[in-house]
């Protein structure tokens, strides 16, 4: 009857208005995306790896068709009723498999215990520069390793990855205590406590050295401090490769903490973390993950820091995600890395450790500025 | 019933004492207000009533069980924290903080379950932040940082939170927003406030601290009065009921004293 009834259908409240202005997405586009797209990444990475170990085997001085690699790896797996055919000469079979293969499965592990450690101290550190050879990690383990060597206390891989863990445990307490942990720390405050360490324990190890006096051993040490990956044995390359695949599925199972962590301890104490006992954890995994690495090729910086923020381009920063792709891209990198670095100047071999500072001063620097303009 | 009782809490640092036989109550669904001048030890007792800190004396109890006798996790599931400014080092969109307020509830490995989704939406709603939930952390302003930390604390859905100064970045739409937020939902909250009239506006309690010490405690018609103000903040203030709400409001007259002494 009157024009009352008509009203509240026209009526536009002003919350309704607002709401309108900004319709929300029915569905995170960009979460999901990004669980896909991590999803396609890991797939991806590891038939990577697959690949690459297999090709790069047959990278090197010695020409070695492709074919042969895969003979002389089917025949050693005892897997030769698969391909009876296949027959490699003794003397290519050896350079395979007694030293391409556990040099390209060394740099595998090495590489991708350097990267996970580099995620997960980027993460308990709170700070995007963190990474073992920039935070003298590494520096203190080569210290501890030369350390057993020169002293005598033992030369077998086991004694050597023990003085080097020891020496990381140490050289990381170091570090700690001097950025004093809790808050996101001023990233250049982080690089020049990595500096002073690593500066520290490279003159200890030079010490040590001078006073064994030995030119030779000397000359050797030094070439393995830059980091190397040449003469890698089976023995070595089974210790470090199971110390750091062991470590690194540890870390993962703290991939809830490590994401909390970048709230600050509270938040993730609040969150139900035990922070304390996880950060402890987590230094000790990633000191035996370094430690290992170390002992086998010596110190071969950046690794840590290049590929997880490659990595979180790619994925966004879940450790869920982070942690295995950084490990399976940690390995790709440093076997074509390594590949490079034995074949570009055949028949001379650059340290593999000059190459992945070659790429990854640049990235430091990126990171540095980004992390500075926050 | 989720009744958050403090008694007794007495904190040291060093030689400072920053609490000092504190007692208070929060009933279940009500807000309750720490008020108090800088450095009366509202943030300490915060994070003590959250369980972030262990008191040298006294006891926080929840529902009748101490919080020291929860575990984490159970901890974590009843009682949220958002703290007063964060600084965070990781590229984090608003979904992926918000998500991790389900940390108490998720295995390592456990995908999202519809409770998660639901309480996730839930709290971006609420917060007005499901507009922005795809932006990343560090393109929000303070205000919208705030708001992200809220809606995680609300995704952990807790029956208690505890919020330090959470209107603190916030323009007034969202100060209100945020305190009429609080009242709707059945939760318990304790927050502190610097805002006198937004307390008396919103509070159904406030305590009000000085030097580490309860000064007062009550309904804020009963303690937020001229002579408390003088007291407390050392200003002169008149305190009247405001005629369009009823609560107790403040008008700032003169610092009566040099602040500095």
């Amino acid at each position: 009857m009157t024009d009352i009834a008509s009203i509240p259908g026209e009526r536009t409240h002003p919350a309704q208005e607002r709401r309108l202005e900004h319709p929300a997405p029915a569905r995170s586009p960009r979460g999901s995306a990004r669980r896909l797209r991590a999803g396609i990444a890991i797939a991806v990475f590891a038939v990577g790896l697959v690949l690459s170990v297999l090709t790069a085997a047959f990278i090197g001085t010695a020409s070695i068709g492709m074919i042969d690699v895969y003979g002389i790896l089917v025949r050693h797996l005892g897997l030769g009723l698969l391909a009876p055919e296949a027959q490699a000469p003794p003397l290519v079979d050896a350079l395979i498999w007694e030293s391409r293969l556990p040099r390209v499965l060394l740099a595998g592990a090495v590489g991708g215990g350097l990267a996970v450690s580099g995620a997960v101290l980027q993460s308990i550190t709170r700070n995007p520069l963190a990474e073992p050879y920039l935070l003298g990690v590494s520096s203190g383990a080569s210290t501890g390793a030369v350390a057993v060597m020169i002293l005598g206390l033992g030369s077998g891989a086991v004694s050597l990855s023990t003085g080097a863990f020891a020496g990381a445990i140490v050289a990381f307490g170091v570090v700690l205590l001097l950025i004093g942990g809790g808050r996101v720390s001023n990233p250049a405050r982080v690089v020049l406590t990595g500096v002073l360490v690593s500066q520290f324990f490279s003159a200890v190890t030079s010490l040590v050295l001078m006073l064994d006096g030995d030119a030779d051993s000397t000359r050797g040490f030094t070439y393995w401090l830059l980091g190397s990956l040449g003469g890698a044995r089976w023995e070595p390359v089974l210790i470090a490769g199971s110390v750091i695949l062991l470590c690194a599925l540890i870390c993962l199972l703290f991939a809830p903490a490590l994401d909390a962590f970048a709230f600050g301890w509270d938040t993730a104490a609040s969150l139900g973390i035990k922070v304390a006992r996880a950060r402890v954890s987590l230094m000790v995994l990633t000191a035996l993950m370094t430690a290992a690495a170390v002992a086998a090729s010596g110190a071969i910086g950046f690794i840590g820091l290049l590929v997880p923020h490659i990595v979180r381009l790619l994925a966004g920063p879940g450790h869920r995600i982070l942690l295995p792709l950084s490990a399976l891209g940690g390995a790709i990198f440093l076997i074509w890395v390594d590949a490079f670095a034995r074949s570009a100047f055949s028949p001379h071999e650059i340290p593999v450790g000059v190459v992945t500072a070659l790429l990854g001063a640049p990235a430091f620097a990126l990171v540095l500025r980004k992390a500075a303009a926050r | 019933m989720s009744t958050l009782a403090a008694s007794g809490i007495t904190w040291t640092r060093g030689s400072e004492r920053i609490l000092v036989d504190v007692s208070l109550e929060a009933h279940t669904g009500d807000v309750l207000g720490i008020l108090g001048p800088n450095g009366a030890g509202k943030t300490s007792l915060l994070r003590i009533l959250a369980g972030l800190r262990r008191p040298d004396r006294g006891t926080v109890v929840l529902d009748g069980t101490p919080l020291s006798a929860l575990s984490r996790r159970q901890r974590a599931r009843t009682l949220a924290i958002v703290e007063q400014s964060l600084e965070v080092h990781e590229d984090v969109t608003v979904e992926e903080t918000v998500t991790l307020g389900r940390t108490p509830y998720r295995g390592t490995f456990d995908p999202l379950g519809s409770n998660d989704r639901e309480a996730v939406e839930h709290a971006l709603e609420a917060t007005g932040m499901a507009a922005h939930r795809t932006r990343s952390w560090r393109t929000l302003s303070g205000g919208e940082q705030q708001r992200a930390q809220l809606a995680r604390a609300l995704a952990q859905s807790p029956r208690v939170i505890v919020l330090d100064e959470p209107t603190n970045h916030l323009d007034i739409r969202y100060q209100l927003d945020i305190l009429e937020l609080l009242r709707e939902e059945s939760m318990t909250a304790v927050i502190a406030l610097h805002d006198l009239n937004l307390a008396g506006r919103f509070c159904d309690r406030v305590v009000v601290l000085r030097q580490g010490g309860v000064y007062a405690a009550g309904r804020p018609r009963e303690v937020i009065t001229a002579p408390l103000i003088d007291d407390v903040y050392g200003v002169t203030a008149v305190v009247e009921s405001s005629p369009h709400t009823g609560a107790p409001t403040a008008t700032y007259i003169a610092a009566a004293r040099s602040a500095r002494e």
